[in-house]
């Protein structure tokens, strides 16, 4: 520290630049070896074939684009189509019921009392291992499990009624579970957005005779707008991952008749035929899609350009060009 | 009129929100209450009152040679605490060295690491999985704890909270004192991001001990696989055969521990919650 003399005028010299790369060396490392190789690899592998037949190892041969093509030949479009309507069918009611709950969490003319209580609740399916939780619904809605007794005692069942058999059954206990773990989440990120919203704005509608409707549709609705794009973006995201729910619940098949199977239940079933090729493909496709996704998040989180604001909080001191 | 409304719009959120609450809790209380019966009276139907078989299903998961289950508890604390901390130093370490220096890459890094904030792993399992073969890391722990080091989420929130709450002021007069850069990170920066910490660790914590596609490519070994990989195994075998009240046993083993400190620590985790999404 031979600099500890310099005056504070002179603390943003040059000589710093070497920590801001040594601080961020860690993080770049780690992506670089976990992440980036693999990713390069991933693409690498996907223009060959290269799987296993018993125990002989074909290839790894080049084959140009051959791998796509048997993708969208195969079942990978059914698959994701069952991604889709499995998403739509849990983010739907997720958010009708985020914004509502939002709304009134925030409204101030309701009174409603343990604000917290139920925001500890309803977060809580958020944390759970998914797997566990799928496995829980496994066993709680078996042809003989406990929902079925208790549909059957209480006469609303004439006779057991297999879930898992049906196809409407097992999408819906998956829509069932990822509403469950997710809108909870969604809630507390929308509650955080309303109240971030200035408080004269509705004062100003109330006085206004506004109805709770009108204010909700021409007031909050809009002013949450870069919440919602996150919230739907960051959701598709976690939607076209999905896995732990379908895979554990349908012990990996898919069943009935592979309605249930997902884009990642299939990339996970060449992986672990150890077809790479293949696999490498689905990989791609799915990187394409996440890329786009995530350059919209980008966008959307950038409106107000963060490093900028840093900029702008941290006066004359900070700012790199 | 007003007034008469609004309490019906009360009444109807009341309801909504007790429908959701037994929605959310009812599932976890059958699994509890479950846990607690035997298989014969698990068998026998629905119950909303818990057996006295917590203890005999406690044994039978853990003496199943098949499902070794102390050894899965064991090496699920060992991820997740290890991803955990390196998360968090790592994420916060990367947050400073772009909040506190200027250097020529530094907005480039930082638009690099918000490209690629909600990019799912998945995409590059297959290199990944190939990769950690060719270095002979398969069937170690160490695949599931060193990627931990790049994190952009716990980044971001590092890197917000820093924007709130960590003047630079307080740096300055570091180095004025003829403190080491590197020992103001640590002994200054470190301490005010505590809170900041402290809900990234549960949430990495959490996360690594719910993760199942990498650790189930990675491990095959019965002595190094986590819970979740265990809860598949039992799911895969057949269950015609199974003890019920294992069954249930083992996923209260899985996610019980986890609602305990979330109930400990509810507050300062849907507080973390909203400062996550929200930038405000």
């Amino acid at each position: 520290m031979e600099k500890k003399k310099g005056k504070m005028n002179k603390i943003k010299s040059v000589d710093y630049s070497k920590w801001g790369y040594l601080f961020i060396l860690p993080f770049f490392l780690a992506f670089f070896i976990f992440q980036l190789i693999p990713l390069v690899s991933t693409v690498y592998y996907s223009f060959f074939e290269y799987y296993r037949s018993g125990l002989k190892v074909i290839g790894p041969t080049p084959v140009g684009l051959a791998n796509y093509k048997a993708l969208f030949e195969s079942d990978f479009l059914k698959y994701t189509g069952n991604t889709i309507i499995l998403w739509i069918a849990g983010f739907l009611p997720q958010i009708v019921i985020s914004l509502l709950l939002a709304a009134w969490f925030t409204d101030l003319r309701l009174k409603i009392k343990g604000k917290q209580f139920f925001k500890v609740v309803i977060y809580m399916p958020n944390l759970i291992m998914a797997s566990a939780f799928a496995m829980l619904f496994f066993a709680l809605f078996s042809a003989n499990g406990p929902v079925n007794h208790a549909l059957v005692n209480m006469g609303i069942l004439k006779e057991p009624f297999r879930f898992l058999s049906s196809v409407a059954g097992a999408r819906g206990l998956v829509a069932l579970m990822n509403f469950l773990m997710w809108f909870g989440n969604t809630t507390i990120l929308l509650m955080a957005a309303v109240m971030g919203i200035n408080p004269s704005l509705f004062e100003a509608a109330e006085l206004d005779g506004c109805t709770p409707t009108q204010t909700f549709f021409k007031i909050t609705l809009p002013m949450i707008r870069p919440i919602l794009v996150y919230v739907l973006i960051t959701s598709m995201i976690g939607g076209l991952q999905m896995f732990d729910v379908p895979q554990i619940l349908t012990n990996g098949k898919g069943t009935p008749d592979r309605t249930v199977t997902t884009i990642i239940m299939y990339l996970n079933n060449h992986l672990y035929s150890k077809n790479y090729g293949m696999a490498g493909a689905v990989s791609v496709v799915l990187f394409i899609i996440c890329a786009i996704l995530c350059l919209l998040v980008y966008f959307n989180l950038n409106k107000d350009d963060t490093i900028n604001a840093t900029r702008k909080h941290r006066g004359k001191k900070g700012g790199a060009k | 009129m007003e007034v008469k409304t609004s309490k019906v719009r009360t009444v109807l959120a009341y309801i909504l929100l007790l429908i959701l609450t037994f929605l959310c809790l009812f599932f976890f209380y059958i699994l509890i209450v479950n846990s607690t019966r035997s298989h014969a009276q698990i068998m026998k139907g629905f119950s909303a009152v818990p057996g006295k078989a917590f203890v005999v299903n406690l044994k039978h998961v853990i003496h199943d040679a098949n499902i070794p289950v102390l050894s899965g508890i064991k090496n699920s604390l060992i991820v997740s605490a290890g991803a955990a901390a390196l998360a968090t130093y790592f994420s916060a370490m990367t947050a400073y060295g772009l909040y506190a220096y200027s250097f020529k890459f530094r907005k480039a890094a930082f638009i690099f690491i918000m490209l690629i904030l909600v990019m799912p792993t998945q995409v590059s399992a297959l290199g990944f999985m190939r990769l950690m073969d060719n270095m002979g890391l398969l069937n170690t722990l160490w695949p599931l704890i060193l990627p931990s080091v790049a994190a952009p989420a716990v980044f971001y929130f590092m890197y917000s909270y820093m924007q709130s709450s960590l003047p630079m002021e307080l740096v300055e007069a570091a180095r004025i004192d003829g403190c080491s850069e590197f020992r103001t990170f640590n002994r200054i920066v470190l301490p005010i991001m505590k809170p900041a910490i402290a809900v990234q660790a549960i949430f990495a914590f959490v996360q690594a001990w719910n993760n199942y596609f990498i650790p189930a490519l990675i491990i095959s070994d019965n002595k190094k696989k986590t819970l979740p990989i265990l809860i598949a195994a039992l799911r895969s075998a057949d269950f015609l055969k199974f003890d019920m009240g294992k069954v249930y046993m083992l996923i209260t083993i899985a996610i019980v521990p986890i609602i305990i400190v979330y109930i400990l620590l509810s507050r300062y985790i849907v507080a973390g919650v909203a400062l996550g999404g929200v930038k405000e």
